[in-house]
């Protein structure tokens, strides 16, 4: 490791200068912004009162999609844990030739088009999807079921575009974990489960818990899922950012959304940082 | 040596979250080839006719020209700075380091539809129309995390010792970049290009802000036809995006490793 006064911050200038005035400045902007009027016509008036948020909070609609989204994101996060420990596992247990090529299958999602991966639940969810079809002729049920359209097909998507970020960060978790600590306890007298729970378990902790945040902000700002597989009653706070912004052109009331979702996740996120440290969510990413 | 009694269950297990997570797109890529109107099954034989409408769809080849140019443009624009930024992270120690990589990596944790909105509100205070740059600085920004972790996580590999030595051997700086670093840095340089170039590709929440009519990429495309429902048209083309972003990595893996074994004789 060099040190250097000046060759590093040239190095880092380009990159600097593109995140301070295309994500810095911006992102402040409109926490400024959320503060301005509306004008009936013409350009926006610049003041600082609370109006806006006045407004969100005014009645139970708007609070009610906050409170939508936070419960979606926790369910996505318990089932991403659920259908995720368990194939880590394998990956950190499995002495299989075959382990680089699952591996790369866990990671291919990621090089799949989002909207695809999302779409493609349609296939599998709509009336004449698969599951229909196949219950159909196999005469269990008369008429297709209703599956799509519903909180359950917005998770299914979710689950899918975010499932792969919880296996590698638990699976980058438990790879650390010297493989002579359970071997220590077993031949200690303990079973094959309790060295499991004893041992295994609490030192994947660390990646459990970046799994669930970074899969908790993932899904607190998501679009795509809710819009394409969920119904009118299934919008989450990027709906309505976006009908805001897009359809109604209310910027200062679209920027105000805006503000309350970033401040919601960057408590959190500052919160689990405080405690835990953030830097073992960027591990898994690499 | 497998003593864990369970472990048949979840191997089981393991293979249901496999084929749950592939049965849609294999579905997709199935349904493509589908003659049938609607795109759903069952299977009523097999047809590229989805994808012959395809290739004579003006607009969806407009969109996929618009999302080639859009992805190259952010790929090479975003290695030329992501490149040194990983640099001065693995290669030096300065005060502040430990934030501004935190800062640099920060556009990952903000939802996709704020860095839409507040680049949007920007240009728009700046009075300035959307237009294509504004797409291309916004794809910088997206991806420049990812590039940042592939490219920082592949330089560490890469050992001082072999510049100093060429250095000690009486080349001269620019020598040395170019037959040493340039050489060992190549394989960085190019995973990074392939991975922006494909979040660029795929990006749909903050492109449906930030482009207009005219600079549709396919994804925002796709999204606009899905108004009216599935058809098996979009399918043949989910089809071909898969296949196009799924080869490209694997086809750069192939090459990098022809590449490597040329360059270790």
């Amino acid at each position: 490791m060099k040190k250097s006064s000046w060759k590093p911050w040239a190095l880092l200038s380009p990159s600097l200068t593109a995140v301070f005035f295309l994500m810095v400045i911006p992102v402040c902007f409109v926490v400024v912004y959320s503060f301005w009027l509306r004008a009936p016509t013409g350009s926006d008036i610049p003041a600082f009162q609370f109006g806006n948020y006045a407004k969100f909070f005014a009645d139970f609609f708007y609070p009610s999609l906050l409170i939508r989204t936070i419960r979606v994101a926790l369910e996505t996060v318990a089932l991403c844990l659920v259908m995720g420990y368990i194939p880590a596992y394998f990956f950190y247990r499995t002495e299989s030739k075959l382990k680089p090529l699952l591996m790369i299958l866990i990671m291919l999602p990621f090089w799949i088009s989002f909207i695809i991966r999302t779409l493609s639940w349609i296939n599998i969810l709509g009336d004449s999807g698969l599951i229909n079809h196949v219950l159909i002729k196999l005469g269990i049920i008369a008429s297709p079921l209703p599956m799509l359209y519903n909180e359950a097909a917005v998770l299914m998507g979710l689950l899918q575009y975010l499932l792969p970020f919880m296996i590698l960060n638990i699976y980058v978790s438990l790879d650390g974990i010297d493989k002579s600590l359970t071997e220590a306890a077993t031949s200690l007298g303990c079973t094959e489960w309790q060295a499991f729970k004893e041992v295994t378990l609490p030192l994947s902790l660390p990646g459990v818990s970046a799994g669930c945040l970074l899969v908790f902000v993932l899904t607190c700002g998501t679009y795509l899922p809710p819009m394409i597989l969920g119904g009118p009653g299934n919008d989450m706070i990027a709906n309505l950012i976006f009908k805001r912004i897009i359809g109604t052109l209310d910027w200062p009331f679209g920027s105000a959304i805006s503000t309350i979702l970033i401040g919601l996740l960057g408590v959190i996120v500052y919160t689990y940082n405080r405690y835990l440290g953030i830097n073992q969510i960027f591990k898994s990413l690499k | 040596m497998k003593f864990f009694s369970g472990w048949s269950l979840i191997r089981t297990y393991t293979l249901l979250v496999y084929i749950w997570m592939f049965t849609p797109i294999v579905a997709v890529v199935l349904l493509s080839f589908n003659p049938q109107q609607f795109g759903s099954f069952p299977m009523e034989g097999f047809s590229l006719k989805w994808y012959i409408r395809l290739a004579h769809n003006a607009t969806i080849l407009g969109a996929f020209k618009n999302s080639l140019v859009l992805g190259s443009l952010t790929a090479i624009l975003v290695t030329a700075i992501g490149i040194p930024a990983a640099l001065a992270f693995v290669r030096y120690d300065f005060p502040g380091k430990e934030t501004l990589n935190t800062l640099l990596l920060a556009p990952i944790m903000i939802p996709e539809v704020v860095l839409g909105v507040a680049l949007l509100l920007f240009i728009r205070w700046l009075q300035q129309p959307k237009s294509f740059a504004l797409l291309l600085i916004g794809h910088v920004v997206l991806t420049l995390p990812y590039v940042l972790l592939v490219v920082q996580a592949r330089l560490v590999g890469i050992k001082r010792e072999y510049e100093e030595a060429a250095l000690s051997l009486g080349a001269n700086p620019f020598q040395t970049f170019r037959e040493i670093t340039l050489p060992l840095l190549a394989p960085a340089v190019f995973a990074g290009m392939l991975f922006a170039f494909t979040i660029s590709f795929d990006d749909v929440t903050a492109t449906l802000f930030w482009a207009t009519a005219r600079n549709q990429t396919v994804p925002v495309k796709i999204f606009g036809m899905l108004r009216n429902s599935i058809s098996p048209e979009i399918n043949a083309l989910g089809a071909v995006m898969i296949v196009l972003t799924v080869s490209l990595p694997l086809v750069a893996g192939y090459v990098l490793r022809k590449f490597a074994r040329g360059a270790g004789k």
